[in-house]
């Protein structure tokens, strides 16, 4: 290499990033730091797990350039056979959670399959899963709350990873926490060397050395500021465990793998997709599959976490998915958009969430502002990328 | 009044630094047909662009004088209400609607404001239609029952009702074949003898050299020259050689060292139906063969069924009850899938790059990688991303991409390079066979020629090409023998020697006799 070719990182994929780390300074003047005590970061993190795990799915279905309207309705009626074959039936915990899982990949193939061998709109076919999920859960549950469910189901969602608390200024603090923290930053740093690694190896072109060191310090600031919080209060949360496998397990399959490029190929362009050689209903036959699956994983979380199964459960959670993707820059059309963009998004609006339920806004009006953020979200985006053509 | 109706004076719009046009000068006389020339990128477009108001008075520097006055179009409703109309490439037509519905979109007919006259519209519609040859047509009809053809002349038509004094048609026959281009053609003679003038932007020199008054030649977004009927030479290679500032003396590269080998593809007794109607046969008993280092042209008029026929060979994307087999090395094979296809080592690479062969947002590196991704570029069901940047990068220049990187988004190319990457992307997987179809459609002299390098290098190395093109010089230019198709069928094969523009015509007049008889 002759010359030392540079490129520079693209900011508009960190700006949701900045917007998150802002929403929640500002949150923490108006509340006096309310919003940044150990417990309401762990509130926080189990508030969101289920959007979060959501997103993830919801993210492949806007990748092909649709949605998946059913979710909130699949995870109400996965956690309703979870709750109900516990409490009613006497079942083993695993057996349930593996029934549940059952019911909702079935869902998630039933749509899938009228979508990708029929080829019905998954507008309409969703939005007909919204209503028959609502609709079996009601009738399953008898319009009645299954209750309460033993501790060792709760536990997923409400419980804690081993701890291993000492003293530590005037409370104590979770060793556990700290070393998987200390983990996570060390493959962090260790993953980022790689890459530059193989950079230089292959004479690709580098980011600027202090571009990439920002990165990494605000990666690991917003790391260690959540974990050093969890660790000062109960220690991991089960769920956050979950959470990120699961986002750890997506993020690969759609940055890494075949199947995930597929996914992106088929959003971009279909007809090129497919006379590329790529199975174009297999992957919409699988995406939604997915999506039913997750939702089931979603929806024994939130039984767990409310120690009860309620017809109404998961209302407007797909709203609440679809939003967290575009949040996090993924197009409407389809062929744009990543697995951390949706979970950013997600804790963008959790942190909304949070903050104006701390300062006291009326749930009517929190609407209003999470559509307005939605909306700005988007137009930047779009007006944005407009701009640099 | 001046004897021109529109001047262009040192024309200068620049996008973000990057000057697309800088000092432009065009000057058209009313009543004439003027051309404007050039390799793509050259700025033709973006000229006309900022003469119909696209590009808003301010946003470049220079004046457009028309008809005697500076004209400061802030969009395309100011100029269209001074009589200047612009046919785009991509037609502007709303498929559902009726004929007259289209002659009239944007411009409807009314008496109370917002309320649409029908009578008016249809009695209007039917004038207008008259103007374009199309009278016959039923105005009630839905726009997409018509081939694309026809559907330019009903864009003429919706300019006609517009009252146009100058007439902007931008490639009209890119998408048309022979015959349909001719039509298109007298209708602009017609239409002169009215008194409309017209600008035309075109690659097809041929064309322009029957149709044009004045000539001007843009390259790199500087006027080059102006060429007038009767004083000036005319030819087309000395249009070409204004247009690529050198004289190009072969447009197709000769193919030295190249021996045919054995047969590596035959497709035998091939019929196809088609996908909505079980009863219409669109393919019949067609059999080919194609051998290694050879290059095959599939010949015909549009509609013979050339690219249906590569469509249902690869991997069944077109039709419906296929018959027939395929041979590859002498060996049947099963080809159900574009997957199967490719396994078997045949590659196709579409006549319609942008939607039917790349990702226009994604980069080069995606697009040339995707049809290969499952074997070639991933182990275990992982992408490996070094290689695919490796490899891009070698083809890059290997082929002569133009792009400063190969992360750059393949929308942002020129139609040859986007060709390229398309030409790339089936390298990749490694075939035996490729079937280009309209592999220069709508790509200026320059990036032709090395697509025509390229296919050539594809011989040399032993791969049988099969050229589909809709252009017969470039039939003569690159095959060495033809097949001529029509109605479907194979109308006959000519060998190199044998071969030239009348005999395939003669084919297929010929035919149309035998079935007349």
């Amino acid at each position: 290499m002759d010359k030392k070719k540079t490129v520079n990182l693209n900011l508009k994929q960190y700006g949701m990033v900045f917007a998150m780390i802002i929403i929640f300074i500002v949150f923490y003047a108006l509340t006096g730091g309310t919003n940044a005590t150990p417990m309401n970061i762990n509130n926080l993190i189990m508030q969101n797990s289920y959007v979060v795990i959501l997103a993830t799915g919801m993210l492949l279905c806007v990748l092909t350039g649709n949605v998946d309207l059913g979710v909130g309705s699949y995870v109400a009626l996965c956690g309703a056979v979870a709750g109900k074959l516990i409490v009613e039936q006497n079942m083993s915990i695993p057996v349930a959670i593996l029934a549940a899982l059952a019911v909702g990949a079935i869902f998630g193939a039933f749509n899938g399959f009228f979508i990708a061998y029929l080829n019905i709109p998954p507008f309409v076919v969703t939005l007909a899963g919204m209503l028959i999920g609502r609709g079996l859960t009601y009738t399953f549950l008898e319009n009645k709350t299954v209750g309460p469910l033993p501790d060792s189901f709760v536990k997923i969602g409400a419980g804690f990873f081993a701890t291993n608390k000492v003293s530590f200024g005037g409370g104590t603090i979770d060793i556990v926490t700290i070393l998987v923290a200390v983990v996570a930053s060390v493959l962090i740093v260790g993953a980022e060397l790689k890459k530059i690694k193989t950079q230089q190896k292959y004479g690709f072109a580098m980011v600027p050395m202090w571009q990439v060191g920002i990165k990494l310090a605000a990666t690991l600031l917003i790391l260690w500021f959540f974990f050093f919080k969890i660790a000062t209060y109960n220690g991991i949360p089960l769920i956050l465990i979950l959470m990120g496998v699961i986002v750890g397990i997506y993020h690969f399959i759609t940055s890494k793998t075949v199947a995930g490029r597929q996914v992106y190929a088929l959003g971009g362009n279909e007809k090129a997709a497919r006379l590329s050689g790529i199975n174009t209903k297999k992957v919409y036959f699988w995406v939604y599959t997915n999506m039913g699956f997750l939702s089931a994983i979603a929806g024994i979380v939130l039984a767990a976490r409310n120690a009860s199964a309620t017809p109404k459960a998961g209302d407007g959670f797909e709203l609440d998915a679809i939003a967290a993707c575009y949040i996090g820059g993924a197009a409407a059309s389809g062929g744009v958009g990543t697995i951390v963009g949706a979970v950013i998004g997600a804790f963008v609006m959790g942190i909304l969430n949070n903050g104006m339920f701390l300062v006291g806004l009326s749930t009517d009006f929190q609407k209003v502002v999470k559509g307005l953020v939605l909306l700005g979200a988007v137009t930047f985006d779009i007006l944005s990328s407009k701009k640099k053509n | 009044m001046s004897d021109y109706i529109l001047e262009m004076k040192h024309i200068v719009k620049d996008f973000s630094g990057v000057k697309a046009l800088n000092d432009v000068n065009l000057k058209v006389k009313r009543g004439e047909v003027h051309a404007l020339c050039g390799e793509n990128g050259a700025g033709k477009s973006t000229l006309m662009n900022v003469l119909s108001g696209i590009y808003p008075f301010g946003t470049y520097t220079g004046d457009i004088v028309y008809n005697g006055e500076i004209v400061k179009n802030k969009n395309i409703k100011d100029s269209e209400k001074k009589g200047i109309v612009i046919i785009h490439q991509e037609l502007a037509l709303s498929p559902y609607l009726s004929i007259a519905e289209n002659v009239f979109l944007g411009n409807e007919q009314m008496k109370v404001n917002g309320v649409i006259d029908w009578t008016q519209t249809r009695n209007k519609a039917q004038e207008m239609l008259e103007k374009v040859g199309l009278g016959h047509e039923n105005l009630d009809a839905p726009i997409n029952s018509l081939g694309v053809g026809k559907q330019q002349l009903i864009e003429i038509a919706k300019a006609l009702a517009k009252k146009v004094d100058l007439l902007i048609l931008d490639e009209p026959t890119a998408a048309l074949n022979d015959e349909e281009s001719a039509q298109l053609l007298e209708i602009m003679l017609k239409l002169k003898k009215q008194g409309i003038t017209s600008i035309i932007i075109s690659h097809k020199l041929n064309e322009i050299s029957y149709v044009a008054d004045a000539i001007t030649v843009i390259r790199d977004g500087q006027t080059i020259e102006t060429l007038t009927k009767g004083v000036d030479d005319f030819s087309e290679d000395r249009i070409i050689k204004g247009m690529v500032g050198r004289e190009l003396t072969n447009r197709y590269p000769e193919r030295t060292d190249c021996p045919i080998g054995d047969v590596v593809m035959e497709v035998k007794n091939w019929n196809v139906y088609h996908p909505e109607d079980p009863h219409r046969q669109v393919l019949k008993d067609i059999n080919i063969k194609v051998r290694a280092g050879e290059v095959v042209g599939l010949a015909g008029l549009m509609g013979a069924g050339r690219t249906e026929f590569a469509m249902s060979v690869f991997g069944q994307q077109y039709g419906q009850k296929i018959t027939g087999q395929i041979l590859m090395h002498g060996q049947q094979v099963e080809i159900k899938s574009v997957k199967d296809a490719i396994a078997h080592k045949i590659a196709y690479t579409s006549e319609d790059r942008k939607n039917y062969g790349l990702i226009l947002f994604n980069d080069i590196k995606w697009n040339m990688s995707l049809a290969a991704l499952r074997g070639y570029f991933s182990k275990n069901g992982i992408v490996d991303e070094n290689k695919e940047v490796l490899e891009a990068e070698n083809y890059k220049k290997r082929i002569n991409i133009k792009s400063h990187s190969v992360h750059q988004e393949v929308g942002s190319l020129s139609g040859g390079n986007q060709q390229k990457v398309i030409l790339a992307k089936w390298m990749l997987t490694e075939p035996d066979v490729l079937i280009l179809d309209e592999p220069t459609r709508g790509i200026d002299v320059g990036a032709k020629y090395e697509i025509y390098c390229a296919i050539n290098d594809l011989a040399k190395s032993g791969k049988a090409v099969i050229v589909i093109s809709s252009e017969m010089p470039e039939i003569l230019g690159t095959c060495d023998r033809t097949y001529v198709l029509n109605e479907g069928h194979i109308a006959g094969e000519l060998s190199k020697e044998d071969l030239s523009q009348e005999k395939i015509m003669k084919c297929i007049m010929q035919d149309n006799n035998r079935k007349g008889e």
